[in-house]
């Protein structure tokens, strides 16, 4: 692939270098681009990685495992979309994926994104674990197989094999029990959503996905969708409409938020603590959802909301974006975007860490214990803490 | 395995030290024409004493070291014109101390103007610094250490003329520090002790800043940017002196571009006001526009565009889009006042020429003691054209610069050669002197004013 | 070129000489209105020509439609009385040359929405009240293409508008559109009155803004929760020259719920922006317009507003931060009627 033909080709050279894409809204400090505060080398900021993957596509550098890792060490967050000043600040992540395309086409990857992604090929999944396995996480719950219900609950990797983020699928499960929700969900049958894959720029593995998704969506009939990741959630709503997949998609936050208002579910116990709410990139950042999750947490009964410093369209990402929770090219330091934000969680005096997605939960989790501060800060996803708050958790 | 690799690998970490292609790639560059060259080693320390050993390694091994900080001069300041290792100081971005009563703060080399504004903005609101136009990710010291200006510059001068301090890593490996804190007391002021202030405007030649105690300057509740226009040229040396006169404003900046049009071929003035209350504003507004400018509108001449709230950052690297290139390089230069007519025609001459939208601007330093002045060319990196002809245009504005009786600031390779050509033999030779005694391997930042 | 249609008989036998007398700006009787009125027409020099703050409202007072504003400012231009200083005509000349090449033309043949000089506040157009239509001049770069040009009757200077609109015209005709809703009344004004008065041949149909949101409205009434806030409205100067269409701001607020206030600088008395006022060549220029803010926003705080709605993004500009500082919440109209549906607007937390 020569420049002239890269989908980008006249445009990735805009990039100045400027360096307004590492800091965050309020210019704290120059650590928002995840791969610039992990490594702090030019390389890993924004403007080195186009200008690295222009001179590659150029010919004048050559393709090289740390060229790869440099990357796909980019977690898609869209910080340095926010903060670029210039006009084709829209189309850096673009760039990026399309630069990754065409590692994927050369057949160039590092051998972790290899690995993650034949896994989602060959198993539905980036764990590698057998389909069978992908219902584990609703034992013990009266979770139905969808069959015509209102909403598909579509639970995703993530919730269905990892064991923390599970517990999560499961509240949400008994939440949705509890407010009567008409719901079902695919089990076994689930595939990936594709939503990483599409970041790490297989795009063909993504159409597959896509398209098998949706066909099998629309012949059980579904309408609308509840998703526990808003990685599924992007994809669903952003990119499946363009093959044709025309569902009403939610985050659960947004159900959640509605049966509160509405009275469906209502608070019998209170958590009296001070929580910080982390803003995941694909609620935030790629979807502009920033105050429904507040919401829920503000309604719950001595749930006392405090911000840390980079919030909402500045938070920092979890690191976990783009694959990385799994192919985890930011791991290994105490400058890993992970620790760095439950550190900044930490000194808000919180003692709840609240995120609405199951890629944050995993990453945070293990980053508490790597900062041995989990006894003082426990990372909860929202819907553990509403389904604990209305008395739904154990109910089956 | 590369012996010296692993002795910066022993002084840093692994982490931190590099010799891979990419990161020899990405350093090789300045974001203006200048042409890159790549460094050996690109290293990234983290505190003075790894940076003393690096220096001492560097003495050993013969091999020249570059200081880089936030990379922002556009001028290949930091390019490592003869190899050797880049130190990218960026890691040591400590807030150290801000003294409140004392009105200064004390900070590492890395410490970035957006990080040093938002902190006060967050912690001392009363208090701030004289911001650059630069891009936030440049350095307090990067831009002290080239005779900065900023947006107090109009009552305070250049930023280099606000250090209360200095701890620097000399050629040799030595740290030293200069001012009030060389005896051990507080960062509180660089004087008066002996001058050797032998460190500023050197571009790193005579060794590496680390530490920078830098003056804070009162922070007024309402900041904001007032508007003025004309259409001559010729009055805004005298507006300017006017302005001054008031000791009401804090920045006063005149520009003119040809884009976007409506900027074209008028003079546009921003004059920043700051005031702790209505009354205090409505007082200055009234001095400045009113009696200062109020003939000027009268007779037609010149017009006022309004006061807006909120000082906004500099976007400066918008300009570098302007042929959706990514890159512009500017000519800057300390000027009188008097000059900005026959700088404005001129550069809009030069522009012309190189068939580039011209882009002048004058910020006023001190009570019109002078100006900065910067013709800024803007260029498509994807083109080398575009980039033969902006760097042809900057060349000959340094020329320009010398020929009406300024002095180029922060002069690249090109113009600093053109400055020492020029410069009082006796001053050269005591250049030379100072660069021989504390650099005796010339190790320190080559092809930076080197005298024959 | 086009010439103002103007008949001075109108003004010999009209009794109230409204135009002048109920200016906001001038104090004169009657007869000397006449008199000042009917030497401006003549093209003789008259202190009302130096003074007149360019605020649009006498096009609404004249009950005649005889457009004595086109008239002052066509006059202005003629005798060298320009309202304000040389540089800043030259400025705001030179805004509305376009100059990243030529706009996309793309026939719609339905109703086209055009935001004319306006594109950066297209997040101001987005949601289920715009549904169905297709806005043009959404590209900063080209928007120069679609602006109406009106602005320069601020200036003194018609001829460029006489110059330039027909062209403007032109493009916008070009995309076909049955219906031309205007994002701002300046637009909608320079359609219809001023290309009226002129005998510019307009081919295609103007809509005001606030009459398609208001029928948009309707259609989604079942949508519609009200907003329960007590709003006064910044009424611009460009609203003077569709005064039929002003109802529909009462119309629109009746109909999300939204109290306007009871204030003195309402309708016919409403006191313009004083954006315009601040930068013209008449001494004291800047502290009137200062202090013609103070007392709308004044009279907007005493009057209990709690949201200050806008149409006019100049006026948005001028009056916004001040109205803000003073505890009043400053809304685009959409963005409110937004609101109303149960949307998140763009300026809204």
């Amino acid at each position: 692939m020569a420049l002239k033909d890269f989908e980008y080709g006249d445009t990735i050279h805009r990039c100045f270098r400027c360096g307004y894409c590492k800091f965050p809204v309020n210019w704290t400090d120059v650590n928002n681009c995840p791969p610039y505060a992990r490594f702090r080398m030019e390389t890993y900021s924004c403007g080195g990685r186009l200008w690295l993957a222009r001179a590659w596509l150029n010919e004048q550098i050559d393709w090289t495992e740390h060229l790869a890792e440099i990357l796909y060490s980019c977690t898609t967050c869209r910080n340095c979309e926010i903060k670029c000043p210039l006009r084709f600040n829209v189309d850096i992540v673009n760039m990026v994926v399309a630069a990754r395309s065409e590692m994927v086409e050369a057949g160039r990857l590092p051998p972790a994104v290899k690995k993650f992604l034949e896994n989602i090929e060959l198993y539905g999944n980036p764990y590698g674990t057998g389909r069978s396995s992908r219902s584990a996480w609703a034992e013990g719950t009266a979770t139905e197989q969808y069959n015509g219900h209102e909403y598909l609950f579509y639970v995703g990797c993530a919730g269905s094999y990892d064991a923390r983020a599970r517990q999560s699928a499961k509240a949400l499960a008994q939440i949705l029990q509890k407010a009567g929700i008409s719901f079902g969900v695919l089990g076994s049958e689930e595939n990936c959503d594709g939503n990483e894959v599409h970041k790490l720029g297989e795009k063909g593995l993504f159409e597959v996905l896509a398209q098998d998704n949706i066909a099998r969506f629309k012949k059980l009939g579904v309408k609308n969708i509840i998703t526990l990741s808003p990685h599924a959630f992007n994809a669903f709503k952003n990119h499946y409409p363009a093959y044709g997949g025309d569902f009403s998609i939610f985050h659960y936050t947004h159900l959640l938020c509605n049966l509160l208002r509405t009275g469906r579910i209502r608070f019998s116990d209170g958590i009296h603590a001070k929580v910080a709410y982390h803003d995941p990139c694909f609620l935030g950042r790629w979807n502009n959802e920033y105050e429904t999750p507040r919401e829920i947490l503000r309604a719950i009964p001595g749930a006392d909301l405090v911000e840390m410093e980079k919030n909402r369209e500045g938070a920092l990402c979890c690191g976990g974006g783009g694959g990385n929770f799994q192919i985890d090219l930011l791991g290994g330091s105490e400058n890993s975007p992970a620790r760095r934000r439950v550190r900044e969680a930490h000194e808000t005096g919180a003692t709840i860490l609240a995120v609405a997605c199951p890629k944050c939960l995993i990453m945070f989790e293990d980053a508490v214990k790597a900062e041995g501060i989990e006894e003082k800060l426990s990372v909860l996803d929202i819907s553990e803490i509403v389904a604990k708050g209305c008395g739904a958790e154990g109910s089956t | 395995m590369d012996p010296i690799y692993q002795s910066l690998a022993a002084i840093v970490d692994t982490e931190h030290v590099s010799n891979r292609p990419e990161e020899l790639y990405i350093y090789s560059f300045d974001l203006g024409t200048a042409e890159p060259h790549q460094p050996d080693y690109v290293v990234s320390p983290v505190t003075t004493e790894q940076i003393q050993e690096i220096v001492r390694l560097a003495n050993r091994e013969n091999i020249p070291v570059v200081p880089l900080g936030g990379g922002m001069s556009l001028a290949g300041l930091a390019v490592p014109l003869k190899g050797g290792i880049l130190l990218d100081l960026k890691r040591m971005d400590r807030i150290i101390e801000v003294n409140e009563k004392a009105r200064y703060a004390v900070l590492e080399c890395g410490v970035s103007q957006g990080q040093l504004t938002s902190y006060l903005e967050r912690h001392y609101p009363h208090l701030t610094h004289s911001e650059p136009g630069a891009p936030p990710a440049a350095t307090i010291v990067g831009n002290v250490v080239i005779h900065g200006q900023g947006d107090l510059a109009q009552p305070y001068g250049f930023n280099s003329d606000m250090v209360n301090g200095l701890e620097v890593v000399l050629p040799t490996g030595e740290a030293c520090r200069f001012g009030s804190c060389a005896l051990g007391a507080r960062w509180f002021t660089n004087h008066p002790l002996p001058d050797v202030g032998l460190f500023l405007g050197w571009c790193g030649a005579t060794g590496i800043i680390t530490k920078l105690s830098i003056r804070l300057l009162p922070a007024k509740r309402i900041r904001g940017v007032g508007r003025f226009v004309v259409d001559d040229e010729e009055l805004v040396p005298e507006i300017m002196y006017k302005l001054t006169h008031t000791q009401m404003a804090e920045d006063i900046i005149a520009f003119s571009s040809a884009i976007p049009p409506f900027a074209s071929m008028l003079q546009h003035f921003t004059v920043n006001i700051a005031a702790d209350s209505e009354k205090e504003l409505e007082m200055k507004q009234e001095i400045i526009w009113d009696d200062t400018l109020g003939e000027y509108i009268k007779k037609g001449d010149g017009a006022y565009l309004g006061f807006t709230r909120n000082l906004e950052r500099p976007q400066i690297s918008k300009t570098s889009d302007y042929k959706k290139g990514g890159g512009f390089e500017y000519v800057g230069s300390i000027m009188p006042i008097e000059k900005y007519p026959e700088c404005y025609r001129k550069g809009r001459e030069i522009s012309e020429r190189y068939n580039i939208p011209y882009t002048v601007t004058g910020r006023c330093i001190g009570a019109a003691h002078s100006m900065m002045f910067a013709w800024t060319y803007a260029f498509n990196r994807a083109d080398p054209e575009t980039i033969n002809g902006a760097r042809s245009a900057l060349h000959e504005t340094d020329r320009l610069v010398l020929e009406l009786g300024g002095v180029i600031w922060k002069p690249g390779a090109y113009g600093q050669k053109l400055v020492l050509e020029r410069l009082d033999p006796n001053t050269r030779e005591l250049m030379k002197k100072i660069k021989g005694i504390l650099d005796p391997k010339g190790i320190m930042n080559p092809g930076n004013w080197e005298i024959p | 070129m086009y010439d103002l249609i103007f008949d001075p008989d109108l003004c010999l036998h009209c009794r109230t000489q409204a135009c002048l007398t109920k200016c906001q700006y001038i104090d004169i009787d009657g007869e000397a209105a006449q008199k000042e009125i009917l030497k401006i027409a003549r093209g003789e020099d008259s202190f009302v020509l130096h003074e007149c703050a360019t605020c649009y409202a006498c096009e609404e007072y004249c009950t005649f439609g005889n457009h004595p504003f086109y008239l002052i400012a066509e006059k202005q231009e003629v005798l060298g009385i320009s309202p304000v200083p040389r540089p800043l005509i030259r400025r705001a000349v030179n805004i509305g040359i376009p100059f990243r090449g030529q706009p996309e033309i793309k026939e719609i043949n339905g109703p086209v929405l055009n935001i004319g000089a306006f594109s950066e506040l297209k997040h101001l157009i987005q949601g289920k009240l715009f549904e169905g239509i297709t806005p043009i001049s959404t590209d900063e770069r080209k928007m120069f293409h679609y602006f109406c040009q009106l602005m320069y009757l601020h200036y003194g200077r018609a001829s460029v508008i006489k110059e330039r609109l027909p062209g403007i015209i032109e493009t916008i005709a070009k995309h076909k559109p049955m219906e031309l809703i205007c994002f701002h009344d300046e637009c909608y004004g320079a359609y219809t009155s001023y290309c009226e008065a002129h005998g510019i041949d307009v081919p295609f149909k103007p809509i005001h803004f606030y009459e398609y949101l208001y029928n948009r409205l309707v259609e989604l009434k079942g949508m519609i929760r009200p907003v329960s806030l007590k709003v006064a409205y910044q009424r611009p100067c460009s609203s003077r020259l569709s005064p039929d269409k002003h109802l529909f701001v009462g119309r629109i607020f009746d109909l999300i719920g939204a109290e306007s206030v009871k204030r003195e600088f309402v309708d016919e008395n409403a006191l313009c922006c004083a954006g315009a006022i601040e930068g013209q060549k008449l001494e004291g220029s800047r502290k009137r317009a200062a202090k013609q803010q103070q007392r709308n926003v004044e009279d907007m705080k005493n009057a209990g507003a709690q949201v200050c709605v806008f149409n006019c993004p100049a006026c948005f500009q001028t009056l916004g931060e001040m109205v803000a500082r003073n505890g009043i919440k400053p809304v685009h109209m959409s963005d409110l009627c937004r609101l109303a549906i149960g949307e998140t607007p763009a300026g809204w937390r």
